[in-house]
């Protein structure tokens, strides 16, 4: 089953023929994902590798019956390439886009409400269903088709876990990466709740960062709604306060979002805390083995 | 970014906050004749981006032209150390001065995103106990803080300033001038994507006016990108001058206490290798992440700004390619060991896009270096070439 992305995804890019867009899209067909179409306003009747281009998103779901969309355009353009793809009724929205004002996020946010569909990221690595294919630019090669939940605040840090578990022979349903900005189209709830749901997820490994409330509001949600086993990490333990780490959202201030805070939320919510993402995988592989006993 | 006080006072006159007379002066004549133009008693402020200023001796009060010399004269040039500063301080390069105000009661009214999963929208905080810090106030009465959330659709409607000032008890005629000030610093908030609008305090003067005594703007850095007017109020003296070359470079950089140099990318792994250092008993030099799109060029620049701190004994390459592919990588860290006399040892781990090509390439370059497969052992090689 896993979730967001299955055999029923078919996706479309935006911003397809730019570098990232390009070489992402050609990435993502190599690892066997069905994508259906590719937008770039001003380049429609044009293909990329056999995928054809369209002036709108709205004609490739006419055309090509897309229903997920991929979007790599730049900055400034992106909060509209976000509405329009919401307007032409794409059930998922997968944005990589690094930079977007937080106030044009807010706005986002109202546009989804009530749309019917879902958004991951921005500034996000995007979603991998192993034998499904992928929406984004995780590498390839790291994956393995099996029963862990993966849900990361991260870009690389998530690529890190996700090969540590297939090194171990710990295959994951979905990788979702939900991106580093203060204000994300799914939080890590809303991953949760999914993967919950989600009969092939056996088990759950959420990484966090320093920064905002996610994990503590996170923490909540599991203590209350979710059965399957979840172990944890939280980069950013040796961090100074009050600079910001790279991520909009790692910011430590005033005492609120450190890793300290954050550890302590999830132990109380009974979920496995490891402090050395060295030995996630390994935390993993012996709940499963609890598991099968 | 963060602004200095009177830039963001100049914003908030524009806008029709209530604020001061003032002039900021860069040297003690400048202060003097700002003086004789006020004609008054004014207040002598020094512009560094840093709070408690005052209790770090760089806010004081001056009679007459010549007092406003000699007061400048004093604080123009001083490293000015607060809580905020760390122990070295900053150095203080221009003063504001203001005529000075006789106050009445002192409160607090700021404006900042609440990214609470929520609420996910622009909220108004109100407090009474102006004057302090508001992490005090809401460590010691929480109570006294008022909040009120702005629809991002609706927008703001005036009920929600007569909210606020009840909890501020403030009179009729201080009621219609505050709804103003609020509406105004939403239109701001909006216009100029601000992260944080603070005033602290907001004073009632003894005649019962509301001011702006102090100020304090931080905007959004990805929104800079469509206002040059508030990108050119950027003082780069206010920032570390490695951390300057970093962002002319695109490149995320913060200098730490450490001698482990690290270049990762990403800014979770790049957090976590610094975690991995001091798990393996060593201190990291720095945070830096060189991004998702970088080239070879901006590597070599990474690697640059790493080598030029002393305290740097071991470089610490940690990339696990995605969007970054990994041969860019090894071309900047060739070309970089190139052009600069390398003589620090490398531990370099590679894992991710184009994984093989890089690693055949820095094979090939002669430059020497030890590799490393894992995270953990990466920094614990590392920390080892620095015991």
């Amino acid at each position: 089953m896993a979730i967001l992305l299955d055999e029923k995804s078919r996706i479309v890019i935006q911003g397809i023929t730019g570098s990232e867009g390009s070489f992402h899209t050609r990435e993502a067909v190599k690892l066997g994902t069905r994508v259906v179409a590719g937008v770039t306003p001003g380049k429609g009747g044009t293909e990329l590798d056999g995928i054809p281009v369209y002036d709108c998103v709205g004609d490739a779901v006419a055309k090509q019956k897309a229903n997920v969309s991929g979007i790599y355009t730049p900055a400034a353009f992106t909060p509209d390439a976000i509405f329009e793809a919401i307007e032409a009724g794409v059930r998922l929205v997968v944005c990589m886009t690094e930079g977007i004002p937080v106030l044009e996020m807010i706005r986002v946010k109202q546009a989804l409400k009530g749309s019917g569909a879902r958004m991951i990221g921005p500034n996000c690595p995007g979603i991998t269903t192993p034998k499904v294919g992928k929406v984004g630019f995780m590498p390839n090669f790291i994956h393995k088709q099996g029963n862990v939940g993966v849900i990361s605040r991260s870009g690389t840090l998530t690529y890190e876990v996700i090969w540590q578990l297939t090194n171990l022979g710990i295959g994951q349903s979905t990788s979702v990466g939900i991106g580093g900005d203060p204000i994300v189209g799914s939080g890590f709830t809303d991953i949760l709740a999914l993967f919950e749901r989600d009969p092939q997820t056996e088990a759950i490994v959420m990484i966090g960062e320093i920064g905002g409330t996610a994990e503590e509001e996170a923490a909540e949600f599991i203590r209350s709604q979710v059965k399957k086993p979840v172990v944890s990490f939280i980069a950013g333990r040796t961090a100074p306060p009050g600079r910001r780490m790279g991520h909009a959202g790692a910011i430590i201030s005033g005492g609120k979002g450190t890793a300290a805070d954050k550890f302590k939320a999830l132990e109380k919510a009974g979920v496995i805390v490891e402090k050395n993402p060295a030995e996630l995988g390994q935390r993993v592989a012996e709940i499963l083995q609890k598991k099968k006993i | 970014m963060k602004i200095h006080e009177y830039q963001a006072k100049e914003l908030l006159r524009e806008y029709g906050i209530p604020v001061p007379r003032g002039r900021s002066a860069a040297t003690p004549e400048e202060a003097r004749c700002a003086t004789e133009e006020l004609s008054g008693k004014v207040i002598i402020k020094a512009q560094i981006h840093s709070g408690g200023r005052g209790k770090g001796g760089g806010v004081k009060p001056a009679s007459s032209p010549e007092e406003a010399f000699t007061v400048s004269e004093k604080i123009l040039g001083m490293q000015l150390v607060t809580h905020q500063t760390g122990p070295g301080g900053k150095e203080v390069r221009r003063v504001l001065v203001e005529e000075s105000a006789a106050v009445q009661r002192e409160l607090y009214l700021s404006l900042l995103v609440d990214r609470s999963q929520k609420r996910e929208c622009v909220v108004f905080m109100a407090s009474e106990a102006g004057g302090m810090e508001i992490e005090t106030v809401a460590a010691e009465s929480p109570g006294k803080i008022v909040s009120c959330a702005i629809h991002p659709v609706v927008g703001f409607s005036p009920f929600q300033a007569r909210k606020l000032a009840a909890a501020l008890r403030l009179n009729a005629e201080q009621r219609k001038i505050f709804t103003d000030i609020v509406r105004n610093l939403y239109r701001l908030f909006l216009d100029k994507d601000c992260s944080l609008v603070e005033i602290n305090p907001l004073a009632i003067t003894a005649d019962g006016r509301l001011l702006a005594l102090d100020a304090k703007l931080d905007f959004d850095d990805d929104g800079l990108y469509r206002h040059p007017e508030i990108k050119g109020m950027r003082d780069q003296a206010e920032e570390a001058p490695l951390e300057v070359e970093a962002k002319n470079a695109s490149v995320n950089y913060i200098k730490l206490e450490g001698n482990v140099g690290c270049m990762v990318n990403g800014a979770g792994l790049a957090m976590t290798t610094m975690d991995m250092i001091k798990m393996a008993g060593g201190e990291p030099a720095n945070f830096l992440d060189v991004g998702g799109g970088a080239s070879p060029e901006q590597i070599e620049k990474a690697f640059k700004i790493l080598t030029s701190d002393s305290h740097v004994k071991c470089i610490l390459v940690n990339i696990f390619g995605g969007i970054l592919r990994c041969d860019r990588v090894s071309a900047g860290l060739i070309q970089a060991a190139k052009n600069i006399e390398m003589k620090l040892p490398m531990v370099v781990r590679l894992q991710g896009t184009n994984v093989d090509e890089g690693r055949k390439m820095l094979n090939e370059s002669g430059l020497r270096f030890t590799v490393a497969e894992g995270l953990y052992e990466a920094a614990q090689k590392a920390v080892f070439l620095v015991m």
